[in-house]
C-alpha cells in the first residue's frame, strides 16, 4: 500500500487555555476525496489550520507528502503543495478577482488553459474579472477562493465548509465543481456539514467530536447505514438531507 | 498594623525592604540631616516624582495602557495652584480653589480622553494622548496673558510657607523650622498618603480587575467587566493624583512653567523612572524616582569628569558629556524593557524568592494584585 | 435553472464604489475658507502653502500607516527617520555649497535629488536596523513596542546631537527654488512650495503604481488585509514587513529633506514635532489606509494652515478638534481598513 498524502498523528493544539485538538489521527491518501464531518466545535477548522502551521500543534506530529511539516512555517508548507480554502473565505476584497488569481499563482503567471478550466467552473469569476473582490456576493467569494486554490497544481487542498450559508442552488453548483476537481485527480480533505454535499463527493470519511477521531472509514459504508449516521452525526445532520 | 498600611502589599525582598527603609527615613528627617538649598530641594522633587511615578504606574504597570498626556494632567496640578495664587493672592482660600479647580479639570480630562480613545484601540491612546499633551503644551505657552507663556509664572505663596516664616522660635536639633521646612514637610506627607492611597488602589478589588483586563481584556469583557469603564477610571484616579503632584511641585518651587511641568522631557523621565524602577510594582516608583532624580541632580557632574578623561578623543568626548546622559539612559531604558520587564524591584523580589526556593511557599500566588512576576502585555 | 441564479447574482454586483465623501470635504474646507479668509490671493498662497506641508506630511506618514497595517506594529520612532533624513543632507548640502548657490536650475536640481538621495539610502538602512534590533523582539506586544520604540528615538535623538550638535541649523535653498513666482496679478506662489508639491506628486504616484501593478505591491495590500492568508499563500509576510519598513523610513527620510527645505532650519527634535501630525493624519485617514492618509494629510495641513492665518493660537488645537470630528463621525477613521 503506498504511502498516504497526509498523515496526522496524535495531534493536540492548544489555543490559549484550551486544549482544542486532544489526540487526533488520520490520513488522507493520495488522490482521495476525504470529507471531514463533525458538529461544530468538534475542531475541524482547528485541525485543518493546524495542518497549514497557522496553530502550532502542541504535541503530535504531521507528515506531508513524506515529509515532517509539524513545525515548519505556513508559507513553507503552503509551498511544499498544499492548497488552504478557509472558512471565511478570506479573498482580499481591496484585489479584483484577477489580482486575487496572481497572487494564488506563485509563479507569477496564471496558466491559460488552467484559467478556462476555472471559468467553465465557475462562469460569474469570468465576468466579474476585473472588479474588486470585496464587491462580488458570498457564493461568488466562495469560487474565489476555490479556484485560487486551483489556479496551479497542489499536492493536496484543504477545504473549509464551502457550502456554509450559501443558497441551495449555488451549493448544487459547487457540488459540480469539486466533483470535476475530484475526477481530475487531485487530493482533497473537505470540512463539510452538508452531509448530503459530503456523501456526494466523498470516498473516504473521518468524523470528529470534542477533538478527537470518533470514526473512520469508506463513505459509502456510512452512507448506507442510517443507524450509524444516526449515532455519529445526530439529527441536525440528517436536517440536511 | 503595618499590613494595613501597606495594604498587604509587602515588598518581599530584603534589599527592597532596606532600601525603601532607607529612603523613607532620609526623606522624613532630610531637613534636619543635610545643610544647604540643594539636598533638599532634591528631596522635595522626589517626594513629588514619587507621587507622579507611582500614579503613572498605575495605568502603564496596573492597567497595561501607554499615556504620553501625564505631565499634561501633572502641569494642570501645577498651573491650577499657580494661576489661583498669581492671580487671587496668597491665601489658603486661593491655594484651595487653584487645588479643586486643578483636580476638577484634570480628572474631567481623563475621564474624556479615555472614553474617547480607549473604547477604540489601546493603541490610540497611547497616539491621541500624545497629540493632546503636545497641543495642550503649545496651548499653555501660547496662552501667555493667562500662564505666563514661555516663562511661567512666579507667584507668592501663604505666609506659613514663605522662606522668611518661623514655626518655632528656639531651632530643632540645631535647625531653623522656616516655612521652607513646613513646605517640605507638607509636600512629603502628601506624597506619603498618595502613594499608600495608590497602593491601596491597586491591591483592592478594583485593582485586581484592572491586572485581569490587562492580562485578557477579550476575558475580562467576556467574564461582564465594562474594559472602558475600568480603564476610564484608572486613567481619571491617576490623572487626579498626577494633578496633586504637580500643586505640591508648585508649591515647593514658588513657580511654574512649561519646562517644570508640561515639557516631553519630564515625560520621559516619568517613563524612565516607571520602567528602570519596575512596571506594576508601585514600589518600582520609589526605586525609580530616587535613582533618577540623584542621579539626575549629580551625574552631570560626575559625567562631566569623565567627558574630560575622554577629551581629545572626536565623539567619544561628546559621548561621555553630561548633557548626553539621556542617550545611556535611553539605552538602559531599551535595555529593561526587554531583559528586565519588572525593573529593579522585579530583579530584587526574583532574587530572594529563588534564595528561598523550596522553604516557603510562593508568595506571590496567595497575594492578589501582585504583579512581580508577570510581565505587562497588551 | 442555473442561469436564473447567476443572474440573480450578478444584479448584486455594483462597480467598485470610491468613497467621495472624504475627498469633497478636502475641497469644502478650502472652499469655506475662502469667504473666511477674505482676499483671494491670501487664500491662494495659504492654500499653495497647506498643499505643499500637505504632500511633504504624506511622504512622512505614508510608511508609518503601511507599517502598521501589515504587521500591527506602530513605530513610536518613525519621526526619528525624519530628522535622520533631514541632517544626511547636510552631508550633501556642505560639500556642495558650490551648486546650491549656482544659479543653474540644473545644479540646483541635482543637489535636491542627490540630498533626496543619501537622505533615503541611510533613514532606509537605519529603518533596516532599527527594525532588527528594536522591533524583532516585540512583535504582538504593543504596550512593549511603544515604550521600546519611544527608546529608540530618545537614543537616535541623542546620538544626531553628538554627530551634528544640539543647535537648530540653517540650510539655504538651492538659488533657483528661493522667491516667489507670480501665477497672476495679485498671485504669487513659493516656488519651493511648488516644487514639494510636484515631488509629493511623483511620490504618491509611483507609490500607486507600485501598489496597484506590481506583484509585491499586490502583496502589500493582500497582506494589509489579512497577513495570515497571504501566509497560507505561500509567501513569507515577514520578508515583505521588513521591506516595507525599509521603504517607509526611507519614505520618512525623503520628508525629513523637504521639510528640512520647507523649514530652512533643521533641529534633532524636528521629527518628535511631526511625528503628532503624523499620528493625527493616520488616525483620520484609517490606520492601514493609503488613500486616507493622503486625504488625511491635506485636511489636516489645510486646516492648520487657514487656522494659522485666522487665529494663530488655535492652530495646533485645530488638529485635535479635527482628530475629534472625525473620529465621531467615522470612528476608524475616513477610510477604515477592512480587516478579516
Amino acid at each position: 500500500m503506498p504511502d498516504p498524502l497526509l498523515t496526522l498523528q496524535g495531534v493536540h493544539t492548544h489555543i490559549g487555555h484550551y486544549h482544542i485538538l486532544q489526540g487526533v489521527d488520520f490520513e488522507v491518501p493520495r488522490g482521495s476525496f476525504t470529507v471531514l464531518l463533525g458538529r461544530n466545535g468538534a475542531g475541524k477548522t482547528t485541525t485543518l489550520r493546524t495542518i497549514m502551521g497557522l496553530w502550532k500543534a502542541s504535541r503530535g506530529n504531521i507528515r506531508f507528502a513524506g515529509e515532517d511539516v509539524t513545525s515548519r512555517a505556513t508559507p513553507d508548507i503552503a509551498a511544499s503543495g498544499i492548497a488552504y480554502v478557509p472558512e471565511n473565505m478570506s479573498v482580499f476584497s481591496g484585489l479584483t478577482v484577477q489580482e486575487n488569481l496572481i497572487l494564488a499563482a506563485r509563479t507569477g503567471k496564471i496558466d491559460a488553459v488552467r484559467l478556462e478550466w476555472i471559468f467553465s467552473l465557475f462562469p460569474a469569476l469570468q465576468r466579474f474579472f476585473g472588479l474588486a473582490a470585496g464587491t462580488l456576493s458570498g457564493g461568488q467569494k466562495q469560487m474565489l477562493a476555490i479556484a485560487r486554490a486551483l489556479i496551479e497544481p497542489r499536492d493536496l487542498i484543504l477545504v473549509d465548509e464551502p457550502t456554509k450559508g450559501l443558497a441551495p442552488a449555488i451549493v448544487g453548483n459547487m457540488i459540480r465543481a469539486f466533483r470535476e476537481v475530484k475526477n481530475a485527480g487531485a487530493t482533497v480533505l473537505l470540512v463539510e456539514q452538508n452531509f448530503m454535499a459530503a456523501r456526494m463527493l466523498g470516498d473516504a470519511v473521518v468524523v470528529m467530536d470534542d477533538g478527537r477521531i470518533v470514526h473512520r472509514g469508506a463513505m459509502a459504508e456510512l452512507a448506507a447505514d442510517s443507524a450509524l449516521q444516526q449515532r455519529l452525526l445526530g439529527l441536525h445532520m440528517e436536517a440536511h438531507q | 498594623m503595618f499590613g494595613r498600611v501597606l495594604s498587604g502589599d509587602y515588598p518581599r525582598s530584603p534589599i527592597l525592604t532596606g532600601a525603601l527603609l532607607l529612603i523613607l527615613f532620609v526623606l522624613a528627617f532630610a531637613p534636619f540631616l543635610f545643610t544647604g538649598a540643594q539636598p533638599l530641594n532634591v528631596a522635595a522633587k522626589i517626594c513629588v516624582f514619587i507621587l507622579l511615578v507611582a500614579s503613572y504606574d498605575l495605568l502603564l504597570g496596573y492597567t497595561g495602557i501607554v499615556s504620553f498626556a501625564h505631565t499634561m494632567f501633572f502641569g494642570i496640578g501645577g498651573y491650577g495652584a499657580a494661576i489661583a495664587l498669581s492671580r487671587l493672592g496668597p491665601s489658603w482660600a486661593a491655594l484651595a480653589l487653584g487645588i479643586v479647580a486643578a483636580i476638577a479639570v484634570a480628572g474631567t480630562l481623563a475621564l474624556l480622553i479615555g472614553l474617547f480613545s480607549l473604547r477604540v484601540r489601546a493603541i490610540f491612546f497611547a497616539m491621541i494622548t500624545l497629540a493632546v499633551a503636545t497641543a495642550f503644551l503649545v496651548l499653555a505657552s501660547q496662552l501667555s496673558g493667562f500662564t505666563g507663556g514661555e516663562d511661567g509664572l512666579n507667584y507668592t505663596v501663604p505666609e506659613l510657607l514663605r522662606p522668611s516664616f518661623r514655626l518655632f522660635a528656639e531651632p530643632i536639633f540645631g535647625t531653623i523650622v522656616n516655612g521652607r521646612i513646613v513646605t517640605y514637610y507638607i509636600v512629603f506627607f502628601i506624597a506619603l498618603a498618595g502613594f499608600l492611597l495608590l497602593l491601596r488602589v491597586v491591591n483592592s478589588p478594583f485593582g485586581s480587575v484592572l491586572q485581569a483586563i490587562r492580562e485578557n481584556e477579550f476575558r475580562a469583557e467576556a467574564l461582564g467587566y465594562p474594559v472602558v469603564v475600568y480603564r476610564s477610571f484608572a486613567s481619571v484616579v491617576s490623572a487626579v493624583m498626577a494633578a496633586l503632584a504637580g500643586i505640591l511641585l508648585a508649591l515647593w518651587l514658588r513657580y511654574t512653567g512649561p519646562d517644570t511641568t508640561l515639557s516631553f522631557a519630564i515625560m520621559i523621565d516619568v517613563l524612565l523612572m516607571v520602567v528602570i524602577g519596575g512596571m506594576g510594582t508601585l514600589y518600582g516608583a520609589v526605586i525609580g524616582a530616587t535613582l533618577m532624580t540623584i542621579a539626575e541632580s549629580y551625574l552631570p557632574a560626575i559625567m562631566g569628569s569623565l567627558g574630560k578623561v575622554g577629551a581629545g578623543i572626536p565623539f567619544l568626548s561628546t559621548l561621555l558629556s553630561a548633557d548626553r546622559w539621556l542617550l545611556w539612559l535611553g539605552i538602559l531604558f531599551i535595555l529593561s524593557v526587554y531583559f528586565f520587564p519588572t525593573g529593579i524591584v522585579g530583579k530584587l523580589r526574583a532574587h530572594w524568592q529563588n534564595k528561598r526556593h523550596g522553604t516557603a511557599q510562593r508568595q506571590d500566588s496567595s497575594t492578589p494584585g501582585d504583579s512581580g512576576n508577570t510581565r505587562p502585555s497588551n | 435553472m442555473t442561469d436564473g441564479i447567476t443572474e440573480r447574482e450578478e444584479t448584486t454586483v455594483r462597480a467598485p464604489a470610491i468613497d467621495w465623501i472624504p475627498i469633497l470635504l478636502v475641497a469644502a474646507v478650502a472652499l469655506i475658507a475662502l469667504p473666511l479668509i477674505g482676499s483671494f490671493s491670501t487664500w491662494v498662497t495659504l492654500t499653495m502653502a497647506a498643499l505643499a506641508m500637505g504632500m511633504i506630511i504624506f511622504i512622512m506618514a505614508s510608511g508609518l500607516t503601511l507599517v502598521f497595517g501589515l504587521m500591527d506594529v506602530i513605530n513610536f520612532g518613525h519621526g526619528v527617520f525624519i530628522s535622520v533624513g533631514a541632517y544626511m543632507s547636510l552631508l550633501v548640502l556642505r560639500p556642495l555649497t558650490g551648486w546650491v548657490e549656482s544659479p543653474s536650475i540644473a545644479l540646483n536640481i541635482a543637489v535636491l535629488v542627490l540630498c533626496i538621495l543619501v537622505a533615503m539610502a541611510a533613514s532606509g538602512l537605519f529603518g533596516l536596523a532599527f527594525e532588527r534590533v528594536i522591533i524583532r523582539p516585540v512583535y504582538r506586544q504593543h504596550l512593549k513596542q511603544i515604550l521600546v520604540t519611544m527608546g529608540g528615538l530618545i537614543v537616535i535623538e541623542q546620538l544626531l546631537h553628538v554627530f551634528f550638535g544640539g543647535s537648530p541649523i540653517t540650510i539655504a535653498l538651492p538659488q533657483t527654488f528661493r522667491g516667489g513666482l507670480a501665477l497672476g496679478p495679485d498671485i504669487i506662489v513659493e516656488r519651493y512650495r511648488l516644487i514639494a508639491v510636484v515631488v509629493g506628486i511623483i511620490v504618491f504616484l509611483a507609490m500607486m503604481l507600485v501598489l496597484n501593478r506590481t506583484r509585491i505591491g499586490l502583496l502589500v495590500r493582500a497582506g494589509v488585509e489579512n497577513p495570515e492568508m497571504v501566509e497560507a499563500l505561500g509567501y513569507r509576510i515577514r520578508r515583505l514587513f521588513v521591506g516595507v519598513f525599509a521603504a517607509g523610513s526611507a519614505l520618512a527620510g525623503l520628508g525629513g529633506v523637504m521639510w528640512g527645505f520647507y523649514q530652512q532650519t533643521l533641529t534633532v527634535g524636528m521629527g518628535l514635532q511631526v511625528l503628532v501630525l503624523i499620528f493625527i493624519v493616520v488616525i483620520i485617514g484609517g490606520l492601514g489606509s493609503i488613500g486616507g492618509c493622503l486625504i488625511g494629510s491635506l485636511l489636516v495641513a489645510l486646516v492648520a494652515n487657514y487656522t494659522a492665518f485666522l487665529e494663530p493660537k488655535i492652530a495646533l488645537i485645530s488638529n485635535i478638534a479635527l482628530m475629534l470630528l472625525v473620529l465621531m463621525w467615522r470612528p476608524q477613521g475616513l477610510y477604515p481598513v477592512v480587516k478579516v
